[in-house]
């Protein structure tokens, strides 16, 4: 039986490299009428191949697969272990859904040649991630991942200004991180004597080489997860690369940073000391609070996305390092708890993450605007769209019978039950966990705020512009890789038991975590907690089924009568441009949260005439830049380029001058050798 | 003690019947209170002012004067318009199921986890936002957007003070937070309950729209934030979001009454246990209502501007309550 299974995973990964050739090699060959089609269906082969020996590598299937190279060292080996099995899955899920998108989305640039090619890189990329066994073919897996991200990202280059400059910020946050990871495996490699990630667990906890290159990875693995202060590529990357990319990018690569801090903490540096823990809240406490606070001003529909991406990070981060501190202070069954939560909370991201840019890839196509201030009245013009965005944005919102719900719920019992069921907490803890819960919940509170803005001006409403009042709904395949993301987030919000015990088979001593209870529900026997949403939509059916039918029967009595202009404060209805708009719904947080946000304003009033009392024309622009950027990024990018204008009088053209150069470096090697 | 054992051990017949009929009486007796409730508050309120008032049944004779009328509907608007009240009642109702009002007795597999409790009451506020939003006008956005802003606010306030409650009961489950209170009535007038319980009342009066958060008498439209966006409501729609906000007060107010004064509450299941039960948060909703119509006389609204200082005022007192437990005790 193990060796059929452990020749499943070998064959699995061979079969997902030789797809990825035949990918690549396709979309190089194939013709540009079919290349969309006929790529696009290999990619999906890619993924559904890396979905399926993911799932085995999640049951707990051994196998590994070994690439000799022609350098001096080990070979490259992959080896998914359960928790590599679960994160190959949720990417491969993701990237399923991505190509089928992308089969009827990609238009223009977006399908071209080199964009179709770097597709199945990319996919290929993150599915290796996971499953890599030693740090070489990590890094080597991560880096392919990094290049087909970017050359994806990169399509639109020619037309847009604006993807060129987000293309050199993520080409060097990209490289920044990948330095950190780098850094960190050397500083892990020096210390253990080895590449491979079971000679890591040698370190001893809380030694110097254990701290450095705990501080190395978080940066890295940090600043792809798009923690606060590396998070500045984000609303510029998402929101510019083509739809179904971002979606790709933000559902399932940013979870490749999650598997990284994951691997550090759980599997290469477990017993990590407290303040690793603090550490990580911090961070991802910041993290979501700015996230969410930038995505719910935001009124472009995919800037709100990205941010909205940077808060669940945020969430999932916290809700490792409260799983680190728990386990210090002793508290084993709220840890494990935290833990379960936080990955449960990666796995609904993708879900729900994918859908909502899909949904806004939707919105794109059929209208060609993002800018939430221009769309209204979606609703009945795309109703598919409409549907599945919402229930995306549901469980973003982390709103009950979604996934999202799940996590949270979990999540929040988990901390409150942290510094309470197991006695002995530490001031740390004691403080650290109702501030996480206050964290949490205004996070919740202001995601709520953002998905209602996101989806009620969007869809609800009447157009604000004529592409909006024009938008027809998309083709079948759009709709069937919108209808699969949605239905997913459902699934796991209805039947989140077995879901939730897999996810706790693949941590270590995990398996006891959760229990599936009553209708598919779950047991969290550790805190002594359990959550059963199917009854509950049973319940919300028994109560809601007589008010229905109350409804219904009132309904044909009384039928509604259709008015241009119910109430409509004094008659001037008609136009849509008197509508709330995202920016303004949002204006009332701007106010609140000034000194955050920092919006700059600029209020022009032009007078009729000599008059000063009266006005002829009101000009108002309000916006919201990212304080990181200007306040961190800016100076430090100034400075670097007076440096650079600087140190450029010193390589003036003068040949003569770069002879001089070479015969000191010459005479220095010289001196040097001698010595 | 111990949830999952429950689950799985206890015959299912004997505990799910006692908890059924504790439900459903809650539904019939909290959708009777409800609009009494309220035609109370503004009785007493009217009396208060000087004015006659029109007496403790009016919202009842409104609610089949709006069900008997043809809605008029804005041509824009669309299914939310319909599927908003609806989603809002439900919300109510399984909010009302699930709180421990008349007895304390639930299924196990459904208890009355306050995070569900919370998120429960969260569809019905999202339900009324995007309502406001449907028929694409100003004020139903004006006010949406008020709305959700202060429930955004509210929310931390809200989840710390009920995890505050639930330290010494050592669970996050209400009916068993009461049962505790029940049996050492020395929690409920400790520093760190007193503290909860007023953060709490603050985050409830902001959730359920009265003063001074929101003015639910006003009729000037730059100061509404719930009836702004009912405004385009009208007929059954109207009336079932009326039902909807009410049923919420009326369930909110019985969770206070039974987290200040749990006695009388049904912990076992008998008849007459079950009569005492209702009688009793009967008249303590009725009295918590007619103490919130007098504290309103005397309030005035606050500009929205000055809601978030409220609100992190009372967000303080939580938090202090939460780590005060810990630390102190």
């Amino acid at each position: 039986m193990s060796a059929i299974d452990a020749g499943l995973i070998q064959a699995g990964l061979g079969l997902q490299l030789l797809l990825a050739v035949v990918a690549v090699a396709a979309a190089l060959l194939v013709s540009p009428a079919r290349r969309s089609l006929t790529v696009g269906v290999i990619s999906a082969a890619l993924a559904a191949t890396g979905l399926a020996t993911g799932i085995a590598a999640l049951l707990g299937a051994p196998g590994s697969l070994s690439l000799d190279t022609v350098l001096p060292m080990d070979a490259l080996t992959l080896s998914p272990d359960r928790l590599g099995g679960l994160f190959m899955a949720v990417v491969s899920a993701v990237g399923l859904i991505v190509c089928l998108f992308g089969m009827s989305s990609a238009r223009g640039p977006a399908a071209s040649r080199t964009a179709w090619a770097a597709m199945p890189v990319f996919l290929v990329g993150m599915q290796l991630v996971p499953a890599a066994a030693d740090s070489v073919s990590f890094l080597l897996a991560w880096e392919i991942m990094t290049l087909g991200s970017t050359v994806l990202l990169l399509a639109d280059h020619a037309t847009r200004a604006s993807v060129s400059s987000a293309g050199i910020w993520y080409s060097a946050m990209s490289q920044l991180s990948f330095f950190f990871i780098l850094a960190g495996f050397a500083v892990l490699a020096a210390a253990t004597g080895g590449t491979s990630f079971s000679a890591a667990g040698s370190l001893e906890p809380g030694s110097a080489a254990a701290n450095l290159a705990f501080v190395l990875f978080i940066l890295g693995f940090g600043g792809k997860a798009e923690l606060v202060p590396l998070h500045v590529w984000v609303p510029r990357v998402l929101p510019e690369a083509p739809s179904h990319v971002s979606a790709a990018m933000s559902g399932a690569m940013v979870k490749i940073g999650v598997y990284g801090a994951l691997l550090v903490c759980v599997r290469l540096l477990p017993e990590a000391p407290a303040w690793w823990g603090i550490v990580i809240m911090v961070l991802g406490g910041v993290s979501a609070l700015y996230g969410i606070l930038q995505a719910s001003v935001a009124s472009d529909l995919k800037v709100l996305l990205a941010y909205s991406t940077t808060e669940n990070m945020g969430l999932i981060f916290l809700g490792l390092g409260a799983s680190m501190l728990l386990r210090t202070s002793g508290a084993t069954g709220a840890a494990d708890a935290a833990l379960v939560a936080a990955i449960l909370l990666a796995v609904s991201h993708a879900a729900f993450k994918a859908t909502l840019f899909l949904g806004a890839g939707a919105i794109i196509h059929s209208t060609g605007e993002r800018n939430l201030d221009r769309l209204g009245g979606l609703g009945r013009r795309m109703p598919f769209t409409a549907a599945a965005f919402g229930i995306g944005a549901m469980g973003a919102a982390a709103l009950p019978i979604t996934s999202g719900f799940v996590a949270e719920w979990m999540l929040l019992q988990s901390l409150v039950n942290g510094g309470r069921l197991q006695g002995d907490a530490s001031v740390a803890a004691s403080v650290a966990m109702p501030l996480a819960v206050a964290v949490i919940a205004l996070t919740a509170g202001l995601a709520l705020l953002t998905f209602v803005k996101a989806y009620g001006i969007a869809f609800l409403a009447r157009p604000r512009s004529a592409p909006a009042s024009e938008a027809r709904d998309v083709p079948g395949l759009m709709r069937l890789a919108l209808g699969l993301g949605a239905l997913t987030v459902l699934t796991l919000g209805l039947v989140p038991g077995p879901i939730a015990q897999a996810v706790a088979a693949a941590v270590p001593d995990g398996s006891g975590t959760v229990q599936v209870v009553g209708l598919a529900g779950v047991g969290v026997p550790g805190i002594n907690a359990v959550l059963d949403p199917l009854l509950l939509t049973v319940l919300a059916a028994v109560v809601g089924i007589p008010v229905l039918v109350a409804m219904l029967v009132s309904a044909r009595r009384h039928p509604a009568r259709i008015s241009e202009l119910p109430w409509g404060g004094g008659g001037s209805r008609a136009r849509p441009r008197m509508q709330y708009t995202a920016t303004s719904y949002a204006e009332p947080l701007v106010r609140v949260f000034d000194d955050v946000l920092k919006p700059t304003r600029d209020v022009q009033v032009t007078h009729a005439g000599e008059s000063r009392y009266l006005v002829e024309r009101v000009t108002v622009q309000q916006s919201v830049s990212d304080v990181f950027e200007t306040r961190f990024y800016r100076p430090v990018l100034q400075l670097v380029q007076r440096f650079g204008i600087a140190v450029r009088q010193i390589a003036n053209g003068s040949i003569h001058r770069y002879l001089t150069y070479s015969f000191v470096a010459f005479l220095i090697v010289l001196i040097a050798v001698s010595l | 003690m111990n949830v999952l054992t429950d689950v799985t051990a206890t015959d299912v017949t004997a505990e799910v019947l006692p908890a059924v009929v504790i439900a459903l009486v809650q539904v019939v007796v909290f959708v009777a209170l409800a609009p009494v409730l309220v035609g109370l508050i503004r009785q007493v309120r009217a009396r208060i002012e000087g004015r006659r008032g029109a007496g403790v049944l009016q919202p009842w004779r409104d609610l089949r004067k709006l069900l008997a009328k043809n809605p008029v509907r804005a041509a824009d608007s669309g299914w939310m318009l319909t599927a908003g009240p609806l989603a809002l009642v439900v919300s109510s109702l399984v909010l009302v199921v699930l709180l421990p009002l008349v007895g304390t007795i639930s299924v196990a597999a459904l208890p009355s986890d306050l995070f569900v409790i919370v998120s429960v009451m969260l569809i019905g506020v999202v339900a009324l936002a995007l309502v406001g939003l449907d028929a694409g006008t100003a004020f139903g956005g004006m006010g949406s957007s008020r709305h959700m802003t202060v429930a955004a606010l509210v929310e931390p306030t809200l989840l710390l003070s009920v995890y505050a409650l639930s330290i010494p009961a050592g669970t996050s489950t209400l009916s068993r937070i009461v049962g505790s209170r029940l049996d050492d009535p020395g929690i409920i007038i400790s520093p760190v309950s007193l503290l909860a319980l007023v953060a709490l009342i603050i985050a409830i009066m902001a959730e359920t729209g009265r003063l001074p958060v929101d003015n639910p008498g006003t009729h000037l439209e730059l100061t509404m934030l719930h009836e702004a966006m009912t405004l385009e409501a009208s007929g059954r729609d109207l009336a079932w979001l009326e039902v909807g906000g009410w049923l919420k007060l009326a369930a909110l107010l019985g969770l206070v009454a039974n987290l200040a004064a749990p006695w009388g509450v049904a912990t076992e299941f008998t008849v007459l246990g079950v009569l005492v039960g209702v009688g009793a948060i009967v008249v303590k909703v009725l009295l918590l209502g007619v103490l919130l119509s007098v504290g309103e006389v005397f309030l005035a609204k606050v500009r929205l501007f000055q809601v978030p200082e409220l609100l992190a005022g009372s967000f303080a007192l939580a938090f202090l309550a939460v780590t005060a437990s810990y630390l102190v005790a």
